[in-house]
């Protein structure tokens, strides 16, 4: 390849040269980002030394802060950034997590989009600025302006509390509030886009005209076609199998699904997103149970929908919302929801939403004459489903493996199952076609540096993630030693993926390998229990610059493991314990503690 | 005659790089220690990561297997094979104590898949024992008196004794000797103690193992008693056996045999069953010297160049079995007296009551392929909890409930009859059938054995019918694999496993176990060994002499040319 006469018009040979040299460091996926970065974010310098004459009226910066789990957020926070550059305003997106809050003081307008997690919790990366914007050190924010986006589930009792604790918080420390906050549901879409245009409006108008032309002008980008969670690809599923051994108490699945002619990419750390559909026998039961009929028609958002088609592929029907149950307490007229709606009664109707599914209200309090408009206008949208990628591209091109295990229970003397696993486990033989996109996890990423070692904690199928670490790993010939800890049930069936780790073990991909199985004794051993028997190699790895990462269950599994390592570093360090908090939590500010969990 | 003008290329005095690879890891074993007790302790795995320890494991009674059926489906599932263990108890003689009974059976129920197997060499394997239940058996069978020691491994194995209370005025004198035999001839390392009971290792200037060495046995070795007229131990078999001589006195001493083996290889020709030579008489005090004079010659002198050929067998028949006899009087320090006359009528176990002259009752219950399932676990547990004799288990893998007391039978038919055992119906064919292991635990099987005999057994027993010879008693032994560990080159009706579904097809052996038996169809299906079968025992049914064996008709018929050394078997 010659590189003396650069491509681009604009290129001095000199920047020709270091793309080249990025262009040659760089695998294809971080191209691919990189594309994107340039694309989507643009460089504000790049402004001042582009061709043609600028305009330059007295524009307030505006900086889109996020804070994300699944990267909805982050997803909302560029799509916002993108139509403000439209309109000529400068803008910047952060991550809450990277946020350096020194730079609080210089900040002119702050657009902050966040969501909910647990109880009324910011994401965990947004964890940090948190703490700082409501502690004692947040500084008085007089002459800034904010407005914020709040992400929530309404099924939760704390309702987008995150985004109204910021949205509260901005206005004690004297920001003026630029727009109303609007708090989203699950479909969040509608709600988010007419914040966005709320703000854009009021903010547009402030900005000159000429500006507006020349910004037009310059977001002409060349539309591709790139799979996302609107468009997703329609994937075939090379292979489905279970994955424990007869016998187990779970029903665990590898399932690999074909990307080939997607464009789709992405890095170990990324979730793959798949666009569910419900189970066919449980939209004809309900349908049923409303005494409607499936091939009945009707509009909806100005759209004309089947009734089986809609609950099939756009509704969620499983699950009962608190808005479902006012609908039906309407309907129906049955005191126990009526009861149930009272605002004492909270505790109550979280435990019948929880062993109420709709078909059970349904059946138990029947209401003559529903409507499918009336039904479905008191349903959530269907929503995707994430599962931690548990392949590399590097290992396996063109292809994306994730571990599911379904979940089952039994209610009212049926079976049920969830709505993505259960597609998954039952309904998605080989061949079958379900879309997918991917889902970015920028919080859960490799070191960039191949020498540096990793502990990987996982339990369940918290482990997905940890082979495609290794498979990235083993690949590119990374020479930092890699630590997995991994716990189960039991060792005879559940040790997931135990021969490839074997194998790794064996070849030195895998430095060490600590298991714990919790039903194999009567003593129940986890995950913390190993790590608190490698306390000092633990520790010693940590000072070595290791970076640590958990993956999966977030109600116990991630407390207790965070809460023993923080007992190592107390222990091996010979420090107090608040000493040890600070030294855990540099290491998660540093980005060396990565935390994936669900 | 002097050992220099010996090859000894391939035995002990050579050193270990010129040896076989199995020498140099038992040298370098520490005595069977290994690195057994870090294996234990891996977690990531079911077996034990290193392949010498898998090794070293047997002469401390363990094998490691996985469950083959299973292998094609844990591949496919990301999992590694599902490694098991199978446990050997030592138990000299088959002699076991109502109360040693009691545990095997919660140990059984606790950590082997709900069953135990009597094996055909008098003893009990726990199968589907995982790694981490190793140690709770172990311990388990230390509370009770009991042990695993070179239950397995290149040693002297479990010494068999025959069994049978009635057959002898001797055999509680000779039963008491076969386990002071096992005793003297087990290895004597406390590895063992180490290992599973957790003692300390004690600094000793004593040689840890005086008789073997660093590098024991060559391959197994294996030593029975066997009291006229029953030859239900299968003597020829073994590598040492004693045959019991009384006289007026009582017990006078033993015939020797030595040189017996079972084990072949399919496709070598070096490789063939042998039946034990006789070499002379014994008084009674010379049994310790003779067993350790005949192993130290084998240990001396076998093969540890080449695994196959190591048997004690080859090294008689590669020296010359009146060399090997005077090394052995060398070492004793006495000669052989001729041998004295015995006779054997039967290698097969007396079924239901029987009684010996001190008043004691025995009952016999049938075991069919020795395999103790959850139903006869419980039976016999009912009955381990009021019997107050012992238990002594068969070569023929059955059970017998041996010295009850006359007012005590009913208690102990009550009990089998409330269990489906009142009667013994089962026909003469099968109760003389054995079948070894195979799959899908044992690693070495190429094709079923115990699984698959019932379903053979029955379409035989059609054929037998059809000719009238439905209680003529034939003996029918089946193997896995040409290993040979239900005996099968001894019996009138052979097969060993070739191949998923075939099997070698042999004839011609001995009813009590005196002649060994020659191939006659090679790697066969289920129909060409019924077709065969139909043609030999319709002859048989046709031609036979009063009282002539199935066994014997077939060589005087010329339907098998007769074997008449081990060393023509192949021919």
């Amino acid at each position: 390849m010659t590189h003396h006469t650069p491509p681009g018009p604009t290129l001095t040979p000199d920047q020709w040269r270091l793309v080249h040299e990025l262009g040659s460091a760089l695998s294809a996926s971080q191209k691919h980002w990189l594309s994107g970065y340039f694309a989507g974010l643009g460089d504000r310098s790049s402004h001042s030394t582009a061709p043609g004459p600028l305009p330059s009226p007295p524009v307030r910066t505006i900086t889109v802060l996020y804070g994300s789990e699944t990267g909805n957020a982050s997803e909302l926070a560029r799509a916002l950034a993108t139509s403000a550059r439209a309109t000529g305003l400068v803008c910047e997106v952060v991550d809450m997590a990277d946020y350096k809050t020194r730079r609080l003081a210089g900040e002119e307008d702050l657009l902050l989009i966040v969501s909910t997690y647990g109880e009324g919790d910011p994401p965990q990366p947004a964890t940090g600025f948190f703490e700082y914007i409501e502690g004692r050190k947040a500084p008085k924010l007089d002459g800034k302006r904010f407005a914020v986006l709040a992400l929530g589930d309404s099924t939760y009792e704390f309702y987008c509390e995150a985004g109204k604790r910021l949205d509260r918080r901005f206005e004690e420390l004297g920001a003026e509030r630029l727009v109303p906050r609007v708090d989203c549901d699950i479909d969040y879409e509608e709600a988010a886009e007419s914040w966005t245009q709320a703000i854009i409006e009021q903010l547009g108008t402030e900005a000159a005209p000429t500006m507006i032309a020349a910004a037009a002008a310059h977001s002409t980008a060349s539309p591709t076609v790139i799979h996302d969670k609107r468009y997703p690809f329609p994937a075939p599923v090379i292979e489905n199998i279970a994955i424990v051994g007869r016998g187990s108490s779970k029903e665990t699945r590898h399932i690999e699904f074909s990307l080939e002619g997607s464009g789709l990419v992405y890095e170990p750390g990324d979730a793959l997103g798949i666009t569910a559909t419900n189970d066919p026998a449980i939209v004809a039961t309900l349908i049923d149970a409303l005494s409607l009929h499936a091939d009945t028609e009707f509009e909806h958002k100005g759209k004309a929908l089947r009734l089986d088609e809609a609950l099939t592929h756009r509704f969620e029907i499983t699950a009962a919302t608190p808005r479902f149950l006012d609908y039906w307490a309407m309907l129906s007229e049955a005191d126990t929801l009526r009861q149930l709606q009272q605002d004492d009664r909270s505790g109550d109707r979280s435990v019948f939403l929880h062993t109420h599914h709709i078909v059970d209200i349904v059946r138990r309090f029947p209401v003559e004459a529903v409507t499918p408009q009336g039904f479905v206008s008191a349903l959530r949208p269907l929503q995707p489903r994430l599962y931690s990628l548990a392949s590399s591209l590097a290992a396996a091109p063109d292809e994306a493996h994730v571990t599911v295990a379904p979940v089952r229970y039994d209610l009212h003397g049926d079976p049920r199952s969830g709505v993505a696993s259960g597609l998954l486990a039952d309904r998605a033989d080989r061949d079958t076609v379900l879309p997918v996109y991917v889902q970015n996890n920028p919080h859960f990423r490799l070191p960039v540096n191949d020498e540096t070692p990793i502990i990987m904690i996982g339990a369940g199928t918290g482990v997905a993630p940890y082979r495609a670490f290794l498979q990235e790993r083993e690949v590119r010939g990374a020479g930092g030693w890699n630590w997995l800890f991994f716990g189960e049930r039991n060792f005879r069936t559940d040790f997931l993926y135990q021969a490839e780790w074997q194998t790794w073990l064996k070849d030195g991909t895998l430095r060490r390998m600590d298991v714990a199985f919790s039903r194999d004794s009567n003593e129940k051993i986890y995950v913390q229990h190993r790590m608190k028997e490698q306390s000092r190699d633990i520790f010693a790895w940590l000072e070595e610059g290791a970076h640590i990462y958990v993956c999966g269950d977030a109600a116990n599994l991630a407390p207790d493991v965070h809460n023993t390592l923080i007992d190592i570093v107390a222990a091996e360090a010979r420090t107090g314990r608040e000493a040890a908090t600070d030294y855990v939590r540099s290491l998660q500010s540093d980005h060396r503690y990565q935390r994936d969990v669900y | 005659m002097t050992t220099d003008t010996f090859d000894r290329s391939r035995d002990l005095s050579q050193p270990l790089d010129r040896l076989g690879p199995d020498e140099t890891m038992k040298d370098g074993s520490d005595f069977l220690r290994g690195s057994i007790a870090q294996g234990l302790l891996d977690r990531i795995t079911g077996a034990m990561p290193s392949e010498n320890d898998v090794k070293l494991m047997k002469f401390h009674g363990i094998y490691q297997q996985d469950d083959r059926d299973l292998r094609d489906e844990r591949r496919h599932q990301k999992l590694e094979p599902a490694y098991q263990f199978m446990i050997r108890v030592r138990l000299p003689g088959g002699v076991c104590a109502p109360a040693q009974w009691l545990k095997l059976d919660e140990l059984a129920r606790a950590h082997g898949g709900e069953t135990l197997r009597i094996t055909t060499r008098q003893t009990f394997q726990f199968h589907w024992v995982l790694k981490d239940s190793l140690r709770p058996i172990i311990q388990g069978l230390h509370d009770t008196l009991l042990d695993t020691v070179a239950a397995c491994g290149d040693d002297s194995r479990g010494v068999m004794c025959t069994v049978d209370p009635q057959s002898s005025q001797f055999h509680a004198e000779v039963a008491a000797m076969a386990k002071h035999v096992s005793d003297h001839v087990i290895p004597k390392t406390r590895a063992y103690h180490e290992i599973w009971y957790g003692d300390e290792r004690v600094a000793s200037s004593e040689p840890e193992e005086p008789f073997y060495g660093r590098t024991y046995l060559p391959r197994k070795f294996k030593i029975g008693f066997a009291l006229p007229p029953s030859n239900d131990i299968d003597v020829y078999a073994q590598d040492l056996g004693f045959i019991a001589i009384g006289g007026p006195e009582g017990l006078e001493g033993f015939n020797v045999v030595i040189g017996g083996g079972m084990g072949r290889t399919d496709q070598a020709p070096a490789t063939y069953p042998r039946l034990a030579s006789l070499i002379g008489f014994i008084p009674v005090e010379k049994v310790v010297a003779c067993a350790d004079s005949v192993m130290a010659v084998q240990r001396d002198y076998g093969d540890r160049k080449d695994r196959q050929r190591a048997r004690f067998k080859y090294t008689i028949d590669d020296k010359g079995l009146d060399w090997i006899k005077t090394e052995i009087e060398q070492r004793m320090g006495a000669f052989f007296e001729a041998a004295r006359p015995f006779s054997f009528t039967s290698n097969g176990d007396s079924y239901g009551w029987n009684s010996t002259p001190d008043g004691c009752h025995h009952r016999t219950v049938f075991i069919r392929s020795g395999r103790l399932d959850r139903k006869l676990l419980d039976t016999l547990r009912d009955i381990a909890r009021v019997h107050r004799g012992t238990f002594r288990l068969t070569p023929n893998q059955n059970v017998i409930i041996a010295g009850v007391q006359e007012e005590e039978r009913p208690t102990i038919d009550a009990l089998l009859a409330e269990h489906g055992h009142d009667a013994d119906t089962v026909a003469p064919f099968r109760r003389n059938a054995i079948a070894c292991v195979a799959l899908p635990t044992c690693g070495l099987a190429m094709a079923e054995s115990e699984r698959y005999l019932p379903t053979l057994l029955e379409k035989i027993e059609r054929i037998l019918d059809r000719h009238g010879l439905a209680d003529e008693p034939i003996t029918l032994r089946m193997s896995g694999c040409p290993n040979g560990c239900s005996r099968p080159y001894i019996a009138e009706i052979g097969l060993t496993g070739r191949a998923p579904g075939k099997y070698n097809l042999y004839l011609g052996g001995g009813f009590h176990g005196e002649r060994l038996n020659r191939m006659v169809r090679e790697n066969i299906g289920e129909a060409a060994i019924l077709e065969v079968l139909d043609q030999a025992l319709g002859r048989f049914a046709v031609e036979r002499e009063a009282g002539e064996h199935f066994g014997d008709f077939t060589i005087r018929a010329g339907i098998v040319r007769e074997v008449t050394e081990g060393r023509l078997f192949n021919e």
